[in-house]
């Protein structure tokens, strides 16, 4: 089975850290990680492989040069190959854009058999790459999986997970899924997977390699534009309370009642 | 392709660009601006702040072929589940009702579903001067591909201009296929959309990083602009029980419709009887609630004020509780009246899913957290003591 | 400090780091508190290719030495210093079948250590016999193409969860310290069972039993070398063993130091964190200097016994000295440095809520097993005799 797997390198939220007397977004010394719900869709990928022996899982990633680094520690948890997709032509692009190049990217290296995204990315909180990729494709998708059912190599059922309970969906390879994270819990890098991740040649494709449209790259392909970015007044704290909780909860219900829940 | 570049002879090395740039592309190498290309994504925040215009900034700009002018009226995507409204619906109205005025343009709905057709009163009653309602078999539970071909269909047969969905799992799951196939711009949970009136262009606003940064979108070229908006963050629209609009049949073409997915059932999470998107109030319990049995603590509490149960990754990554309640970051973002954090000290993945809740009560142990010093109210002490004084406050104020 | 660590070790601690800290750390004071074997985390260990680190990769590991089992231990140690010794003493167990074990025992038993599917332990002490191995009543009588064992062992570490035992017994009792041999044991043999499980001060989430032998027969191909080579199988299989117990050691007393330095920074008293006090600052000051001292000792030890086994058997000298130097100066620093921890956190860290309690429970049996203090006090003072006596000849 042919399984890939797209990700994306993130800023670590923990590390973000804002600048009190600016209220900026302090950038120095932020690490880069896979996209935390990227690394469900890698274990489930793994999951897949270890399912159906002779299979390869190939982790693709779009960005720059150091997104190099995401791959590989795809690699240290079970992928088989990386593919970085990069070119200045592609810099700047919306989800659409970006799902056109992934897709590109998938054709570009043949056939598949299933795809699986994170729910969505950590910077951005779009979540709409995953279901544009399948689009692109022209494959079914199932967004916020949280169980593979089944799956006979030819058709699967999953559970999409929905804000009252999940649906028990069925559908046929290939497909797209985007995963949640009640899904699996991610394996760590093992000794030899971190070794095979050194040493993994990581194949880069530009937008030439993968044929595509410039028309339909970065911005020229971005139907949405930024008009500006701001930071949000900070919340500041309020009232603080201490004393015994039979004080406490006589203040608080006064709060309760003032805001009108009681 | 776009490009960005520093005039170096103007720039002054003030930082200023450094300071702002939301992707960390701007560095000062020997006192002068330089733009690491890998980073940057052309969104010109650092052109805006330049004190000498020295950022030059030429931006590639998506060109749709298409006459704008032909695309009128707002919509509104009236998600349904099991039958039922979902609660969005209803606050799309409210905002699309205002974007509608102000465009001059009627406010329309679109209904999908089986045997759903009786909800359209409740749509025009609510603001809706037309409900276009798509009805089939095969469209009585969501599935992406039905859902999304018919959505596609009639967005290119009446052609409006904007077209709200809520940001809910639904929305966002087919809400990005339809815009792929008709290669239109998508811009996903906003929090805030505003009618630019020289242009008609929308201004969508939405939060990013986790809500540390806020972005405004455009969809300049291309029709319609679509957005996906949070829950909560709009008020229902009133009931006008005298409302008068029209319900419209569409017949969509099924022979080009898509079905490759079968729904096999649903399977309702019996753990929450309210959904936490959908709370006013929710009680949510962290590390510090300390077990299953804690939780009975929390649950009562809540269930007392008829809130939601939330938590923290802590405490579902520690079984207490199922991760449908996780609030945060790898969770469900929430907004509620009133959230009331029990024990949990505040990580930032915490924060971005809650803190754009109107008050926020913390309850916990060390008063230096992070939660204790965003609360509106914050109660310094052991929620153990604290809570069942509260519920019984509570109740005495009842009886 | 910078000790030139080679990328893989700096692989090889990466890993275990990241096993320590999402998975053990979670559960540390659970497994402290109910005293059951991790399996869950041997499972880890398994799946982040730990378990084989020492192994040749002939026999399924990574060929890295007694330098990579110390790297692993010391940093699994940092957080749990009882987890991780199901991983220490598998090697302890497993140590004899690659010192003395032919191609066939090696090829049976290795692949199945180093994946991790299987433990191992090391069966040599008995209640009469401590400090003094000769002193053992365990005997192992032949018996045509067989041996039958009677006796019991006491205080065997992973005894009872270990699929893989290395025994030692009197084959003659009569020869006395060369009348002992060691053979390779599987549990559910017929005849060997275990015994009580102890109720311990520290490495609580470790089992130590009884193994009972009671005409348990023994086929002569699990005779580890030649009848009569036991004791100096034993002896050479601690001279390079003690480097494990010291990076246990070392890892909980870094452990410890960390937990003392975060915690005097922010605990406030006086009005200020009493790191800004004078008498804290030393006391860290000195704990720092001996865990780093501890470290380059354990370090060069460690690399000095690889290298000696690299070296043709003719030019291999034995290590015995340099290995008790190690295990004795990283156990006494890590009681040291957990009890002045624990100093530091005050009544604190007298409470089970934090760590240090727990460190310095542990740490404490660093300082007894494989050898007292005392023992390698003995063993670094006979070598040096011995060394100066050469000098005479």
């Amino acid at each position: 089975m042919n399984i890939i797997v797209c990700i994306k390198q993130v800023p670590n939220t923990t590390d973000v850290k804002i600048d009190p007397e600016t209220g900026r977004l302090k950038r120095e010394g932020v690490e880069s990680i896979v996209n935390p719900f990227d690394e469900y869709a890698i274990e489930e990928a793994v999951r897949f492989k270890e399912k159906y022996p002779g299979s390869t899982v190939t982790a693709i990633s779009m960005g720059p040069p150091q997104a190099e680094s995401a791959l590989r520690q795809a690699i240290s948890v079970g992928v088989d190959k990386g593919v970085l997709v990069c070119d200045r032509v592609l810099g700047g692009a919306d989800t659409l854009a970006t799902s056109y190049a992934l897709s590109q990217a998938i054709k570009t290296l043949g056939a598949f058999d299933i795809i699986f995204c994170g729910k969505q990315a950590t910077d951005g909180d779009t979540a709409q790459v995953g279901p544009a990729i399948a689009e692109a494709l022209n494959i079914p998708h199932v967004a916020y999986v949280r169980k593979v059912e089944s799956s006979d190599g030819k058709t699967i059922k999953v559970e999409r997970l929905m804000e009252d309970g999940y649906d028990v969906i069925e559908t046929n390879f290939p497909l797209l899924l985007t995963v949640v994270k009640e899904i699996n819990t991610p394996r760590l890098p093992s000794l030899k997977g971190k070794m095979a991740a050194k040493k993994a040649q990581i194949l880069t494709l530009t937008a030439a390699d993968m044929k595509c449209d410039e028309s339909r790259c970065g911005l020229k392909g971005s139907p949405t534009q930024v008009m500006k970015i701001f930071t949000p007044p900070q919340r500041q704290g309020g009232q603080k309370f201490t004393g015994g909780p039979e004080e406490l909860a006589k203040t608080i219900v006064g709060k309760f009642k003032e805001i009108g829940i009681i | 392709m776009s490009s960005i570049s520093v005039l170096k002879d103007k720039c002054v090395g003030c930082g200023q660009c450094q300071q702002v740039c939301p992707f960390g592309a701007m560095s000062l190498v020997d006192g002068i601006a330089t733009v690491d290309l890998n980073k940057c994504t052309y969104c010109g925040s650092c052109v805006d702040v330049c004190p000498t215009a020295a950022i030059v900034l030429k931006k590639d700009e998506a060109k749709a072929g298409i006459d704008k002018a032909d695309y009128k009226g707002v919509w509104v995507y009236a998600e349904q589940r099991h039958g039922e409204i979902s609660g969005v619906v209803f606050e799309l109205l409210n905002e699309g009702k205002n974007l509608a005025k102000q465009l001059n343009v009627p406010l329309s709905c679109v209904l999908i579903g089986h045997n759903i057709k009786d909800k359209a009163a409740d749509l025009i009653k609510r603001g809706a001067d037309k409900v276009y309602v798509c009805q089939d078999p095969i469209l009585a539970e969501f599935q992406d591909d039905p859902y999304s071909g018919i959505l596609t269909q009639l967005i290119q047969k009446e052609k409006p201009e904007i077209v709200l969905m809520g940001a809910t799992n639904i929305g966002r799951s087919f809400a990005s296929r339809v815009a792929a196939r008709i290669s239109t711009g998508l811009t996903a949970d906003c929090t805030a959309l505003e009618i630019d009136p020289e242009t008609r262009n929308l201004r969508q606003t939405r939060p990013a990083f986790g809500g540390n940064i806020m972005a405004t979108i455009l969809t300049p070229n291309h029709r319609p602009q679509m957005a996906t908006v949070r829950h909560k963050v709009f008020k229902e629209a009133k009931i006008d029980e005298n409302a008068k609009g029209e319900i419209i049949d569409f017949t969509a073409d099924m022979s080009k419709i898509l079905n490759r997915t079968k729904f096999l059932q649903f399977v309702k999470d019996e753990t929450s009887h309210i959904n936490i998107a959908d709370a006013d109030v929710i009680v949510s319990g962290g590390r510090g609630v300390g077990g299953k049995d804690g939780f009975k603590l929390i649950t009562e509490f809540a269930d007392l004020l008829g809130a939601a149960v939330g938590a923290s990754r802590a405490a579902v990554d520690s079984d207490w509780i199922a991760y449908s309640h996780q609030v945060g970051q790898t969770g469900k973002t929430v907004a509620p009246k009133v959230y009331i954090a029990c024990g949990i000290s505040g990580q930032i993945q915490h924060l971005v899913g809650m803190s754009s809740s109107d008050v926020i009560i913390a309850i916990n142990k060390d008063p230096s957290c992070p939660m204790m010093q965003i609360a509106t109210y914050s109660l310094e002490g052991d929620l153990f003591e604290i809570i069942p004084q509260i519920i019984k406050e509570i109740k005495a104020s009842r009886s | 400090m910078e000790y030139f660590l080679t990328e893989e070790e700096q692989m090889m601690i990466e890993t275990a780091r990241a096993i320590a800290i999402e998975k053990m750390k979670p559960v540390r004071e659970h497994y402290d508190e109910k005293e059951e074997f991790p399996w869950e985390i041997v499972k880890e260990f398994a799946q982040g290719d730990l378990c084989g680190v020492y192994i040749p990769e002939e026999y399924g590991g990574f060929g890295k030495g007694i330098m990579g089992l110390v790297l692993v231990v010391e940093e699994l140690c940092k957080v749990d210093g009882a987890i991780a010794l199901s991983l220490a003493a598998t090697a302890l167990g497993t140590l004899p079948i690659l010192i003395a074990g032919n191609e066939a025992q090696k090829k049976k038993y290795l692949p199945d250590i180093a994946s991790g599917k299987k433990l191992a332990a090391f069966g040599l002490t008995e209640a009469g016999a401590g400090s003094d191995a000769t002193g053992m009543a365990t005997t192992a009588i032949k018996d045509g193409d067989y041996y039958i064992l009677n006796g019991t062992k006491c205080f065997i570490t992973n005894g009872g969860d270990a699929e893989t035992y290395t025994i030692f017994a009197k084959t003659n009792p009569q020869r006395g310290a060369r009348g002992i041999s060691c053979f390779i044991l599987e549990k559910g043999m017929k005849g060997f069972d275990f015994g009580k499980k102890e109720k311990k001060m520290g490495i609580r989430a470790s089992s130590t039993r009884e193994l009972i032998f009671n005409e348990c027969k023994v086929h002569k191909d699990q005779l580890l070398g030649k009848e009569g080579h036991g004791l100096m199988i034993a002896q050479a299989t601690l001279d390079n063993s003690r480097p494990g117990v010291a990076a246990q050691a070392l890892g909980i007393a870094a452990g410890a130091l960390d937990e003392a330095v975060e915690y005097a920074r922010k605990r406030v008293q006086f009005g200020q964190p009493i790191a800004s006090f004078q008498s804290i600052q030393h006391m860290l000051a000195d704990m720092a200097t001996e865990v780093e001292a501890a470290r380059a000792l354990l370090y060069a030890t460690a690399r000095m016994i690889d290298a000696n086994l690299n070296k043709p058997p003719r030019e291999q000298k034995r290590t015995s000295k340099e290995s008790a130097m190690a295990k004795l100066f990283c156990s006494e620093t890590a009681m040291k440095v957990t009890t002045n921890a624990v100093q530091i956190f005050g009544g604190y860290g007298y409470s089970r809520e934090y760590p240090v309690e727990k460190m310095m429970r542990d740490a404490k049996i660093t300082t007894l097993y494989e050898g007292t203090s005392q023992i390698q006090k003995n063993e670094i003072a006979l070598n040096l005799i011995k060394e100066s006596a050469a000098k005479d000849k």
